[in-house]
């Protein structure tokens, strides 16, 4: 059954690719070169036509199909859809089993690789920490995939985009079934290729293709420590499969590793090197950059790569790896530190943003730095639980927002927007459920568990967890604040664009459907789940899944009422901020605006950290590229060796002998003579030392 | 034991390909044979040559299919054999020979006969230096393989291409004088040039360190390591597409297949002692190279940068002497003769149609070419090391066996695991993503069925490698784990010697 669940998806991906491929064949026929020459003229003229229309179509992605539908489109979106609907099925039986009846499982398929003393397997460990992220993965997933039947309907590229969709899926959930860290790897890079090709979709859009690409290196900066950190753990455990590490991590406490001369905890360097793969794939602070600018890819993407499941991809590290975290305090110290910051950091940003994607991408970011404070606090299960609440409402909001852009003709400005809530009724009242469950209103399910992070802040034991309190609950109200903004200046008030607002209507069912679920998720997701995440049923529904001390989820039982209520009132804080200024005095903010200029270019420029990567790592490494080519390579190596040196022979031979015949003979010769000169070397002064 | 020479017969095999096209007259119709008579020939020994693989025995260390006619008057014997490290190479080698005709069959037009006989010869080359077990015998294969290369690129080559096999000639003469010396050094002071028996001598401690360095001359040349790296990419731009890949694919491996033969188990000493060394010129090929390719505007040059790169991980791998580096060489080498392959094909294809290698020049043709951008983005990955790719596996071994002995080599080589992502990335997206936009592409016509035969073999086993790399590891695992026991018994005879004293 667990096989079916990771191997269904593969199976549709490649299904989908196939069709793909022979669709796209069937239009662009192949050819031998030779054959080109003489069809040349008539496949130039042919397509000429063709080329201009496409060029048209480039500059707005599905306004206009300038190509008619791929071929097999429909087959591929049903057998990719239904291939995940039977993956999710499986997978809420197998949280079932898993989670409630204790199932654990570890199932080999194959050997992967071994040399020497390294060995490494293909397996399945499934859990119930797996369990969860298979439940969240393809409920999300398979939901992705039926509305995305219905929001790239006008698309010409459908069985491509399935084929990314459900090979993202698979990856995914390689991920989650890891049994040890090369095969996590796997899955970690596999989304990372299904991310980079999903988010450059619409090739022919350069700002696609640079997002795709800045997602992909980002992320592999953040992977440059993942994998330094496997290499790590093998030196010092000689094995990189979990049980094995987690049953020798207590014997690590107190060695060191000699890391470019700091002698560093062993333990600690470790967890922190994997955590930068966790920074790089969960968008944190510092490796953030990449997030918003993959929103480039189309809607649905965002909604399930870059919310609801890749991204927390780092949580679910932290927390597969808990074992190792929680026997290095440091290292926790610092995921509760970055975790918090970025909490903060990603609010303030999303206070000024103008694009409705963006403003949730920067939420997402946000809530990921939530979780990650969970986790530095050793609340482990609270983190995850957090995932999962927030899998269902920000997938609803990016859905939501995708309902939006479609109604509005593939507007994304929400300054264009407004008054839309009696167009699209149902995109409102979903996206309303959505923001409550973001903003923590009481009983939706963003209540409980981002609630129990601040609380688990409150009461942590590291050095952070005061700062990461404070910036939490800060960060609750700006949250409040941002995500009613975004409500507000899409749904009410005056509509910005006639043109479009007059013809914005409701989407189709097959995206109203997906909207409706993860809304009922949004609310339901929270109190029936509360006491296995975050409650007394914690330890018997995760058991060894996770290594949580007790005393955890004691303590934020026992935190006292006012912690409680803090963020609930900073929500209402926040709520009640962007009321008045969106809804009653618009002109407070934007004389604010112009009051704070310097503030507010700062905020819209995301801190300016694009500007300053690029001065300091992308400018850099173009200009010392250059230098060592023409400079390195070109004068020097090659200006001392073989040109500098082909100038003096040819000086010597230019007279003598025609290049172009000569060197074979240059070669024999030299060949000869050195030989014979050696030999008669050896004969004479070799001989004599014998 | 074979009861035939299995081993000469794979290895001269090509030579009745060269007769049968000497006999060839110079008309339309001997020259359609002659492609023929190279095609046949490739694949009759590629598949003499998966006889070998049959009735290796993998379990065992020892040299297997060992022939030996005495030869030069005793000096010398024509010894041949296998064994797991060499094997492998000897099969990539037989296996890419007639996608290398076949991706030739139109894109050569002038002097057929000539370059069909070329590479045939070559083959015979390749394939006798990585069987070769006599010093001469080898010395001979090894350096005989650059003279057919040499007029490939001479001939059929671009318009650069005297400069280019000029500076092919300058650096690998160096090399393989000072070869030369270090092989008479080493006949004179052990009397043998057998190779098997070589193995097992001990050189004297003083003699290794002078003795390694003329080996390291010759086959850093080859691999090439940084500094002496500058030939490959002019070499490779000028070279007609099927000589780019045997030289990308073969030739580079010779380097590091001399490392493991003689460097590293006939001077134990000379090579722990010069790691640091190979460390540091590995470190800096990696990095320094892959920021060169970044900027590169020529699609060849920029996957010769990258394989200079490629080859860093390799001879860190070899000389970290752990299981995991040197299997990971091995196999890195294996994956890496797949993958440039199928890059330097990928570039063929266009320039075939285009005849331009200029990244510029190019731009959307996936929009075009769909199976060729699914082709050639599978490479890509490859390239960049994507697990579940063959390019993978190589490079994790090697990372995983370094940074046991060395972490700092280790870490600053994980950096070109970033830099590989931006250069793949980035000529990926200029040539395949964007917009159609040039007129003169708007007729490209995607991949044909030859092409797609050419290709669909080494599609697979990028992938087949990369999700199941064992019957590459296995290959060669016995003999991996009896050299490393050598090396190790060498560097602890070494020690107590040095205690004693």
């Amino acid at each position: 059954m667990y096989q079916a669940i990771v191997l269904l998806p593969l199976l549709g991906a490649i299904l989908a690719g196939a069709i793909s491929l022979w669709g796209a064949r069937a239009r662009f026929p192949g050819a031998e070169p030779s054959d080109d020459h003489h069809a040349h003229d008539h496949a130039a003229n042919g397509h000429a036509h063709h080329a201009e229309a496409h060029a048209g179509a480039a500059h707005d992605d599905h306004h206009a199909p300038a190509e008619p539908a791929a071929e097999g489109s429909r087959a591929a979106e049903i057998i990719t859809t239904s291939l995940l609907a039977i993956a999710m099925v499986l997978s809420w039986i197998a949280f079932w089993r898993v989670g409630f009846g204790g199932e654990e499982q570890r199932i080999v398929l194959f050997n992967w690789m071994i040399s020497g003393d390294f060995k490494v397997d293909w397996a399945l460990r499934v859990d119930s920490l797996t369990a969860v992220m298979l439940v969240v993965v393809t409920t999300v997933s398979g939901l992705v995939h039926l509305y995305s039947i219905g929001y790239m309907a006008e698309d010409p590229y459908r069985p491509r985009f399935f084929a990314y969709l459900s090979l993202f899926t698979f990856a995914m959930l390689a991920l989650v079934t890891a049994d040890n860290l090369a095969q996590l790897f796997f899955g970690w890079e596999g989304v990372g290729l299904a991310s980079y090709l999903l988010i450059g979709f619409w090739y022919h859009k350069p700002e696609a293709n640079a997002a795709a690409i800045k997602a992909f290196i980002v992320n592999r900066v953040g992977d440059f420590g993942f994998a330094l950190g496997i290499f790590a753990v093998f030196m010092m455990t000689g094995s990189i499969d979990f049980d094995t590490i987690f049953a020798q991590a207590p014997s690590l406490t107190g060695k060191t590793i000699n890391f470019f001369g700091w002698h560093a905890d062993a333990l600690t360097l470790i967890c922190l090197l994997l955590f930068m793969g966790a920074m790089g794939k969960s968008a944190q602070f510092l490796l953030h950059t990449w997030l918003p600018d993959a929103m480039e890819g189309p809607t649905p993407v965002s909604a399930l790569i870059h919310a609801a499941t890749m991204v927390t991809a780092g949580v679910f590290m932290v927390a597969r790896l808990s074992p190792l975290f929680e026997l290095s305090p440091n290292a926790a110290a610092f995921v509760t530190l970055v975790g918090a910051t970025t909490a903060f950091f990603a609010a303030t940003v999303g206070l000024v943003q103008n694009d409705i994607k963006r403003i949730v991408a920067y939420s997402t970011c946000s809530q990921l730095g939530y979780m990650f404070v969970a986790m530095g606090v050793g609340a482990y299960s609270v983190g995850m639980f957090h995932l999962f609440t927030h899998a269902f409402f920000k997938a609803l909001l990016f859905l939501g927002s995708g309902s939006v852009i479609m109604a509005m003709h593939h507007e994304q400005d929400i300054r264009n927007m407004g008054g839309l809530k009696d167009k699209i009724p149902f995109t409102y009242w979903t996206m309303v459920i959505g923001t409550l469950a973001l903003t923590g209103f009481p009983l939706t399910a963003g209540y409980f568990s981002k609630d129990a992070i601040i609380e688990a802040a409150f009461v942590g034991k590291n050095p952070f967890a005061a700062y990461a309190f404070v910036l939490t609950v800060a960060a609750a109200g700006l949250t409040a604040f941002y995500s009613w903004r975004l409500i507000y200046k899409t749904f009410h008030g005056t509509p910005h664009d006639k043109h479009h607002y007059d013809a914005a209507r409701e989407s189709p069912a097959v995206i109203l459907i997906p909207l409706g679920v993860l809304a009922l998720g949004s609310i339901a997701a929270g109190y029936p789940f509360k006491e296995f995440f975050a409650g007394h049923h914690v330890a018997e529904f995760f058991r060894e899944s996770v290594k949580q001390s007790a005393a955890v989820i004691e303590a934020i039982h026992h935190s006292p009422k006012i912690v409680v209520w803090t963020p609930t009132v900073m929500m209402a804080l926040g709520w009640g901020v962007a009321t008045y200024f969106y809804l009653y005095r618009p002109d407070i903010p934007a004389s604010m605006m112009r009051q704070h200029d310097a503030l507010y270019r700062f905020l819209l420029n995301k801190w300016y950290f694009d500007e300053i990567y690029d001065v300091i790592f992308v400018k850099p490494a173009l200009w010392l590229g250059r230098l060592l080519w023409k400079g390195g390579d070109g004068r020097v190596i090659d200006g001392f060796g073989p040109d500098g040196v082909s100038a003096r022979v040819l000086d010597v031979t230019r007279n003598v002998v025609r290049l172009q015949t000569g060197y074979l003979y240059h070669y024999a010769f030299a060949m000869l003579i050195g030989a014979a000169a050696l030999i008669t070397w050896f004969m004479f002064a070799g001989g004599g030392a014998r | 034991m074979a009861s035939w020479p299995i081993l000469s017969v794979t290895t001269f095999l090509p030579l009745a390909g060269v007769l049968f096209i000497l006999m060839l007259r110079n008309d339309e119709a001997g020259v359609r044979n002659a492609r023929w008579v190279a095609l046949w020939t490739t694949v009759v020994t590629f598949a003499v040559s998966l006889n070998l693989l049959w009735r290796f025995d993998p379990s065992s260390p020892e040299f297997q299919f060992v022939e030996k006619v005495e030869w030069l008057g005793g000096y010398g014997a024509y010894k041949m054999g296998v064994d797991g490290i060499s094997l492998p190479f000897v099969i990539l080698t037989t296996a890419l020979m007639p996608l290398c005709i076949a991706a030739s069959w139109q894109s050569i037009q002038t002097r057929v006969k000539e370059y069909m006989i070329a590479f045939l010869a070559l083959e015979v080359l390749m394939v006798g230096t990585f069987s070769a077990l006599d010093l001469v015998l080898f010395y001979l294969f090894f350096e005989g393989g650059l003279i057919p290369m040499f007029l490939i690129i001479g001939v059929w080559g671009g318009p650069r291409r005297v400069y280019a096999s000029f500076k092919f000639f300058l650096y690998t003469l160096l090399g393989s004088v000072l070869m030369l010396l270090a092989i008479m050094a080493m006949f004179w002071q052990s009397g043998t040039t057998d190779i098997v028996t070589l193995l097992r001598h001990a050189f004297p401690r003083e003699m290794q360190p002078w003795l390694w360095l003329a080996f390291f001359a010759s086959f850093a040349v080859k691999m090439p390591m940084w500094p002496v790296h500058t030939w490959l990419p002019d070499a490779h731009v000028e070279a007609p597409t099927a000589g780019s890949v045997i030289l990308a694919a073969i030739l580079l491996k010779m380097g590091g297949y001399g490392f493991l033969r003689f460097s590293l188990p006939m001077f134990p000493i000379a090579s722990a002692d010069f790691a640091p060394l190979i460390f540091a010129l590995s470190v800096i090929a990696i990095v320094y190279t892959s920021l060169v390719a970044i900027v590169q505007d020529d699609m060849k040059k920029l996957i010769a940068y990258s394989s200079v790169a490629h080859m860093g991980f390799v001879t860190m791998g070899i000389f970290a002497a752990t299981a995991q580096g040197v299997a990971g060489g091995i196999f890195q080498m294996i994956s890496h003769g797949i993958v440039s392959a199928a890059l330097f094909l990928c570039v063929g294809v266009v320039y075939d149609r285009m005849h331009s290698r200029e990244i510029a020049a190019y731009g959307g043709l996936v929009s075009r070419m769909p199976v060729y951008a699914a082709v050639f983005l599978l490479f890509t990955l490859a390239n960049v090391g994507l697990p579940g790719t063959s390019g993978f596996v190589g490079e994790f071994l090697t990372l995983l066996g370094t940074f046991r002995v060395n972490i700092v080599v280790a870490t600053l080589a994980t950096i070109g695991v970033i830099l590989s992502a931006g250069y793949a990335l980035w000529l990926y997206r200029k040539v395949v993503f964007g917009k159609l936009e040039k007129p003169s592409l708007a007729g490209i016509r995607d991949m044909g069925w030859r092409e797609g035969v050419v290709f669909a073999p080494l599609v697979i086993l990028t992938l087949l490698f990369g999700f199941y790399p064992k019957p590459v590891l296995d290959l060669s695992a016995a003999s991996v784990t009896a050299l490393l026991e050598n090396y190790q018994r060498a560097l602890g005879a070494a020690k107590t010697a040095a205690m004693l004293q």
